[in-house]
């Protein structure tokens, strides 16, 4: 009995383990980040760490992860359901905005509500706690989604982009014009929200283990790689698991042919809707991130077209609707726009003596650019294309390869036919071709037209 | 998330599957629709359409067609290129809506119908060319078809509770038991675009099965069988209709098919029903032997030509 247990443990525990292994991973390399800033770094020479927070500071990483969110809810949208969104900026925007109406020192009202805030209970304005108005801005997110989704969605693929397209644009005029609608100051225009609320960490602050506020300061910077990272990691697990069951298997079967879906009974506007709705989740959890964490103050400047497009990128580069694919694709081109390409640049220049430090972040969108036209030319898949994806890029379908003639099909046939047999049986076969080719080669007789 | 179905019937229970279905032989003669008012077409039909006609801008491509599939029965659709059928087929799906007339499934009016819905009511179909799902695998294209019938919703699927995760389980226990039913049980994990021909033909069936419909409409089936699957499809097309206890219509080509398979064959011709009958009724129907040889292929135009 008890050899028994002592046998089957290893192998149960191996076995969960193995099941597990993308949290295990991943809880790792969050984990070794944040070790690696926050205890070995400081302790080390400055020789050493001075590459390294040249090439890789915490800024950028937050801005990576805070990216990875976005680029994991777009994916929902584009890689899962294949609805070209190009206005995805918008539910940034809206939760960027969520937080500076919900988190912030007051522009305009002098409402004052606390609710679980680190800020100090006699600051005007309304403090919300960070994870609550995450909740709260994705829910308006996907409200959001729902509203403009439901005309939208009825349309097909060239139309949806440019109707998301158009959406887009419209929320940030309305943000930029938002000092005076109706005659209100809704959210400030132009300036934007300033000083919207850090993080608290509540009881690890208090215990002295964690600064009270994750502030833009070092040490701030180095827990909010903690923070993000669970942000992250979340969006990675409801990804995963909306895919697997009867949702995901609707989203992909209306990306793979929509009118065919239908007939077996999956409601096309129901469905996309969803898919909307839970990429418009992710977008505007991203934006109370980016608003809280990376630039503390939400203003129309930020929420440009460009943004829509960098998001694209990482979802396509990545490799659609493969969420590592995704995630990788969004460190990549977020590490290259907010910290790569300047580094890249000074290595240049230090190698070469030009002076492109200055000048190769300013290039950026021509780089991606690049990049992009390389990527499909090349790559068409993504960097970590989802396996079923990868397939289609490169081969042709078994009916389609079929449709450009019966005969070539035979012919791989028989040869394959040929390369199993055994000798004996090709002599064979050879004989009786040998004997038939004289009756092969002879010209078909002339026949009359039967009908 | 869960749709509002007319019937709540339990995923997984097949009824009748096998055991007390009766043969081939002993299935009751399809209930023929009577003007006289004995049988009322719309109840005692699966499907009864009636009066259906179609127009696109100023052509019409079906002219005031009815039409009705008895439960348990096997019924066909020919016609020349070009007659309508597939036209007919697509209002029937809820595809294109009719101009005129009343579409009935198991008694309803469904001709408003949206054609998801239509679906979770009990229609299935194939596609003249077949509309796989190529980068699924077989198993993963029929459990799409599940949908209707699935139950889960976004919280559940995320927290993958105990329900959720039961509800997979059966699915896909009935996807492989219907992979298995249509003869490509092998394939259960191959992308549907790497499956032959016939396969994808087969995998489409088990699709439109797993609606679990009362009403399978098969859109060109046997096109690119050789004569051996064609037989083997009569087998099993019959079985479908004896131990699914599905009505089966069909949409086809190959004459010799529909002659041996059928039970009542409709014949369209330039969008109007020419003529409806048994196999024999039509094979010496006049009408339907001009319609598909031409005035000048039978012996009377011959005669008129001489």
């Amino acid at each position: 009995m008890s050899t028994t247990a002592t046998q089957a443990q290893p192998s149960r525990l191996r076995a969960t383990l193995y099941r597990q292994r993308w949290p295990i991973g991943y809880v790792t390399v969050i984990l070794f980040l944040f070790v690696l800033y926050e205890f070995i770094l400081p302790s080390l020479v400055k020789g050493v760490t001075a590459p390294i927070t040249a090439w890789l500071p915490v800024a950028t990483i937050n801005e990576c992860l805070m990216w990875a969110i976005m680029a994991l809810g777009l994916n929902v949208v584009v890689g899962y359901a294949g609805l070209l969104d190009l206005g995805y900026v918008a539910f940034w925007a809206l939760g960027g905005y969520t937080a500076g109406w919900l988190m912030a020192y007051p522009f305009n009202w002098t409402l004052n509500f606390h609710l679980l805030s680190p800020v100090p209970a006699r600051a005007p304005g309304t403090h919300i706690n960070f994870w609550l108005v995450c909740i709260i801005a994705g829910t308006l997110c996907a409200v959001l989604g729902i509203i403009i989704g439901a005309p939208t969605l009825r349309l097909r693929g060239d139309y949806l982009a440019l109707v998301t397209l158009g959406f887009g644009e419209v929320i940030t005029q309305f943000f930029r014009n938002s000092n005076d609608i109706a005659g209100r100051n809704v959210a400030n225009g132009d300036p934007g929200i300033s000083s919207i609320d850090p993080i608290g960490t509540g009881p690890l602050g208090a215990a002295g283990i964690a600064p009270k506020l994750l502030s833009n300061s070092a040490a701030g910077n180095v827990w909010k790689i903690l923070v993000l990272g669970l942000l992250v990691g979340l969006c990675i697990f409801i990804s995963l698991r909306i895919r697997e069951g009867r949702l995901g298997r609707a989203w992909l079967a209306i990306r793979e042919d929509e009118l065919a879906a239908n007939m077996m009974g999956v409601p096309l506007v129901r469905t996309k809707l969803l898919a909307y709705a839970v990429g418009a989740f992710f977008g505007g959890v991203g934006g109370v991130a980016n608003a809280s964490m990376i630039t503390t103050a939400v203003s129309p400047s930020g929420f440009d077209f460009g943004k829509s497009v960098l998001v694209l990128l990482m979802v396509v580069l990545g490799g659609m609707g493969n969420v590592w694919g995704v995630t990788v694709g969004a460190f990549l081109l977020a590490w290259l726009n907010s910290n790569g390409l300047k580094q890249i640049g000074v290595q240049l220049d230090s190698w070469f003596g030009t002076s492109l430090a200055g000048s190769l972040p300013r290039y950026n969108y021509l780089i991606l650019g690049l990049l992009l036209v390389l990527m499909m030319l090349f790559r068409r898949e993504g960097l970590i294309p989802e396996q079923r994806t990868a397939a289609l890029m490169h081969t042709a379908s078994r009916t389609e390869a079929e449709s450009l003639g019966a005969d070539s099909v035979e012919a791989a046939s028989e040869t394959e036919a040929f390369a199993h047999s055994d000798a004996k049986a090709d002599a064979l076969i050879a004989a009786s071709a040998a004997a038939v080719s004289p009756v092969l080669n002879e010209p078909e007789p002339e026949r009359e037209d039967v009908r | 998330m869960s749709e509002s179905l007319p019937d709540s019937t339990q995923l997984g229970a097949t009824p009748n599957s096998g055991a007390d279905a009766p043969t081939a032989d002993a299935a009751p003669p399809p209930t023929r629709p009577t003007a006289t008012g004995t049988v009322d077409p719309v109840t005692a039909n699966v499907l009864y359409a009636d009066h259906i006609t179609i127009k696109f801008g100023g052509l019409i491509a079906v002219n005031d067609v009815s039409f009705s599939i008895p439960p348990k029965s096997i019924v066909s659709l020919i016609g020349p290129n070009g007659a309508g059928k597939t036209t007919f087929f697509n209002v029937l799906t809820g595809l294109y809506q009719a101009t005129e007339g009343t579409v009935f499934l198991n008694g309803r009016d469904v001709t408003l119908i949206k054609p998801h819905l239509r679906a979770a009511m009990g229609m299935a179909r194939t596609f003249q060319n077949i509309r796989l799902f190529n980068l699924m695998t077989a198993e993963e294209n029929v459990m799409v078809a599940m949908h209707p019938h699935l139950k889960a919703g976004v919280a559940s699927t995320i927290l993958r509770l105990p329900r959720q995760h039961r509800e997979e389980r059966q699915a896909r226990d009935t996807a492989r038991e219907l992979l298995e039913y249509v003869g490509i049980g092998h394939a259960e994990g191959e992308l549907a675009r790497n499956l032959s021909y016939g396969d994808q033909r087969r995998l489409e069936i088990a699709r439109a099965m797993a609606l679990r419909p009362k009403v399978l409409l098969l859109d060109e089936p046997t096109a690119g069988m050789n004569p051996q699957e064609s037989a083997n499809f009569n087998d099993f097309v019959h079985r479908v209709r004896d131990e699914r206890d599905m009505s089966v219509l069909l949409i086809e080509h190959d004459m010799s098919v529909i002659m041996k398979i059928s039970e009542r064959i409709t014949v369209l011709d330039r969008g109007s029903m020419i003529a409806e009958g048994t196999p024999d009724d039509i094979r010496s129907n006049q009408t339907v032997i001009e319609a598909y040889l031409g005035k000048t292929g039978t012996r009377e135009g011959k005669r008129n030509k001489t």
